[in-house]
């Protein structure tokens, strides 16, 4: 949307006038975002900028609560929690999120609205009414405060993006390569395994990592079905966050951030491979 | 797949081999056309279905039951009828207007002999102490003092402590006998039953939980509202420039996007705090003064501000990709017809915008309803919604477990109509992330 040659001055005000007012929304969006990294290297046990760190000594700016969250046993041990509890239910979601999204790109998928909906309800339920149901559920078998019971939780809340990720890589799946293939001799197994899922691959990768984040991001549910030896570092951050905040816990926050940064370059590549993969290109 | 192909192919012949019914067409080995194909779709349908069987059973155990077994302790009452059975069926035929005739005291004395054995009397002495307080030392002490009594147990219950002539306490047990109960929703809109037994607004002071309804609701249409103002011309921009600046800008929607709730959560706390970024930004322009810090956290602004960051970008994406298809020819088309860039903007450009506009309305809208963590963090007393009830309820000495299923019941009624509403309008199938 470039300024036309012929626009009047009225049109030229609001064309610059319009560009600063999304500068500024831009600004609201990633400032929070990224204002906390300079402040995790803070000196000193505050939340704010000390004229030191203004004026770029390097006396204002130390590595401690990094050294502080490294060093702490607690700590160390809530983030392999969360790991252990991600990455088992990213593995369980992914293969009963992919199961389902074939069976239900298949044309002769019986109930597929009614079904679908039920797959994605996960979602579009808020976390709090899952946590209650489940608070009651869990502890009535006997499963509360384990591993077990958070990580099908988990599996629970991340299936919904496997779903809808891997049907949507179907659903622009040309069902003519299939016969291709199978045209030139190929069985339906060497089909599945050198046609379909390579194309499909980017898909799961993709459902995979939104699984995996949604695990690792969750603290409604596991506030209530985590013990002491299973708390995760979201709840450890989010106790924190409410009784005495300490700067390591900024320390972390950063940490997450450039952990998104690279998910996010990730899932850029992955796109991409996918459209040149499809010969798609715009 | 092969079946599918099959299938296409085998309709017509079938049809008419069968008019004729003199030459039928068949399979290599012999069976009709038309059974075959039929055979075939089947068996399609059964591989489609245990394709889809693993999740959607494991669904139904770890998610749907669950919350169908919350939404049934909701109404659930089994206190007195399950620990006091006798009494319960005795009673039914009082009549509410006298203390009741010795029969129902006998059925209570049987209760509580059997009740002090399995320890179960304490907890149907429980249920009713919450609405007639001094109820629970009445049926607990008379049943310590039962070995000594002999029938008439009218006149020996009295005898040992006045309450059992109290016509309240004998109105609550017969109402209490019904297994499904109204009262946890009534408690949900701050109403309860008097003593008489009709349904009453609660005292003032009780009343929280319409105001935090109305709260959670008002609040998450103001939260939509700002996401419309602030991702509206994002999205228009966004979908407006030139390919690579536009994805070099979507990094600015998408980061926030990924990176994790208490991230942006504590970001929002460092900044808005009194001692904050903001705030000292704000006394070294010489806006206020150091001593007059803005309370901008722990407050309902902290939680407006803090939701509208984190829900914004579930507004940009699906506007972005609905403007994303607008052709810029109508826009120019507009305006050779004479109109202003105002007008053709408002009647070409955002009619056509409406589509993922009610996408991001709702999907911010549903979102904002159920959130509880922020809140949790930033909202102090005035900016929590009935999320955070809804977890007060469900821990710590204050839990009370069937009104927690209640309000979350009623919040899953609404969310869910929305939800339906969000399909009607622009289909669950339409949702895309990234």
């Amino acid at each position: 949307m470039a300024l036309p040659s012929y626009a009047g001055p009225g049109e030229r005000a609001w064309y610059y006038t319009y560009r600063v007012i999304c500068g500024l929304i831009f600004l609201f969006l990633i400032f929070p975002i990224l204002v906390i990294v300079p402040l995790s290297f803070n000196a000193l046990p505050y939340f704010t900028f000390t004229p030191e760190m203004l004026s770029l000594d390097p006396a204002g700016y130390s590595l401690r609560w990094y050294e502080a969250l490294l060093g702490s046993e607690e700590w160390l041990f809530s983030i392999r929690n969360s790991f252990i509890i991600s990455i088992s239910s990213t593995i369980v979601s992914t293969t009963l999120g992919t199961l389902a999204a074939l069976g239900l790109s298949r044309r002769h998928m019986p109930y597929r609205a009614a079904i679908t909906a039920l797959l994605i309800s996960p979602m579009i339920v808020p976390l709090i009414i899952t946590a209650a149901a489940l608070f009651s559920f869990y502890a009535r078998v006997n499963l509360a405060n384990t591993f077990f019971s958070i990580i099908m939780a988990h599996v629970v809340l991340g299936t919904p993006f496997v779903v809808i990720t891997v049907t949507a890589a179907m659903s622009s799946f040309d069902e003519q390569l299939i016969r291709a293939s199978q045209s030139l001799g190929a069985n339906q197994v060497t089909t599945f395994f050198k046609v379909i899922m390579p194309l499909l691959l980017p898909g799961v990768i993709a459902g995979a990592l939104f699984a995996f984040i949604t695990s690792l991001d969750e603290v409604v549910v596991v506030i209530f079905l985590a013990g002491p030896e299973q708390t995760p570092m979201t709840v450890r951050m989010f106790s924190g966050l409410r009784e005495e905040i300490s700067p390591t816990i900024l320390a972390l926050a950063s940490i997450l951030v450039a952990m998104s940064i690279v998910l996010l370059t990730a899932m850029e590549l992955i796109r991409r491979r996918g459209e040149k993969l499809r010969g798609i290109k715009n | 797949m092969s079946d599918s192909s099959a299938a296409s192919h085998g309709q017509s012949p079938s049809s008419t081999g069968s008019q004729s019914g003199t030459e039928q067409l068949t399979t290599a080995d012999g069976t009709p056309l038309r059974i075959s194909l039929r055979k075939a779709e089947a068996r399609a349908r059964r591989r489609a279905f245990f394709l889809v069987l693993p999740l959607l059973a494991f669904l139904l155990v770890t998610f749907a039951i669950p919350i169908v077994q919350m939404i049934s302790r909701s109404v659930r009452n089994p206190e007195v009828s399950e620990y006091l059975p006798n009494t319960a069926s005795a009673i039914q035929n009082w009549n509410g207007q006298e203390v009741p005739p010795e029969e129902v005291f006998a059925a209570m004395a049987a209760d509580m002999e059997v009740g002090m054995e399995n320890r179960t009397l304490g907890r149907a002495a429980a249920r009713i102490n919450r609405e007639i307080p001094g109820a629970r030392s009445t049926v607990l002490g008379t049943a310590r003092a039962l070995d000594e009594m002999s029938p008439p147990y009218k006149e020996a219950f009295i005898a040992d402590d006045d309450g059992w002539t109290n016509l309240e306490f004998w109105r609550l047990i017969k109402r209490e006998t019904r297994t499904i109960t109204p009262v946890y929703y009534l408690l949900a809109f701050d109403y309860e039953y008097s003593p008489s037994g009709e349904i009453v607004e609660r005292a003032e002071y009780y009343q929280v939980y319409r105001m935090l309804f109305l709260r959670t609701a008002w609040m998450s249409l103001l939260i939509t509202a700002l996401c419309i103002l602030l991702g509206y011309p994002v999205a228009h921009l966004l979908a407006t420039l030139p390919l690579k600046t536009s994805n070099l800008l979507m990094i600015l929607v998408l980061l926030p996007f990924w990176t994790s709730l208490l991230v942006r959560t504590s970001a929002w706390i460092v900044l808005l705090q009194q001692q904050g970024v903001v705030n000292d930004m704000l006394v070294w322009l010489g806006v206020i003064d150091t001593d007059n810090r803005v309370r901008m956290i722990y407050n309902q602004i902290g939680t407006i501000v803090a939701m509208t960051h984190i829900l914004l970008p579930f507004m940009i994406l699906p506007l972005y990709s609905v403007m994303k298809t607008i052709p810029p020819s109508y826009m120019r088309a507009a305006r050779s017809l004479g109109a202003t860039q105002l007008r053709a903007f408002v009647t070409v450009y955002m009619p056509l915008t409406i589509p993922g506009l009610a996408a991001g309305v709702l999907l911010v809208f549903i979102l904002a309803i159920g959130y509880y963590i922020t809140p949790a963090l930033v909202g102090g007393d005035t900016g929590i919604f009935i999320s955070n009830l809804i977890a007060q309820n469900m821990t710590g000495s204050t839990a009370q477990l069937r009104l927690a299923a209640a309000l979350a019941t009623i919040l899953l009624v609404a969310v869910l109509v929305l939800y339906w509403a969000f399909n009607k309008l622009v289909g669950v199938d339409r949702l895309k992330f990234g």
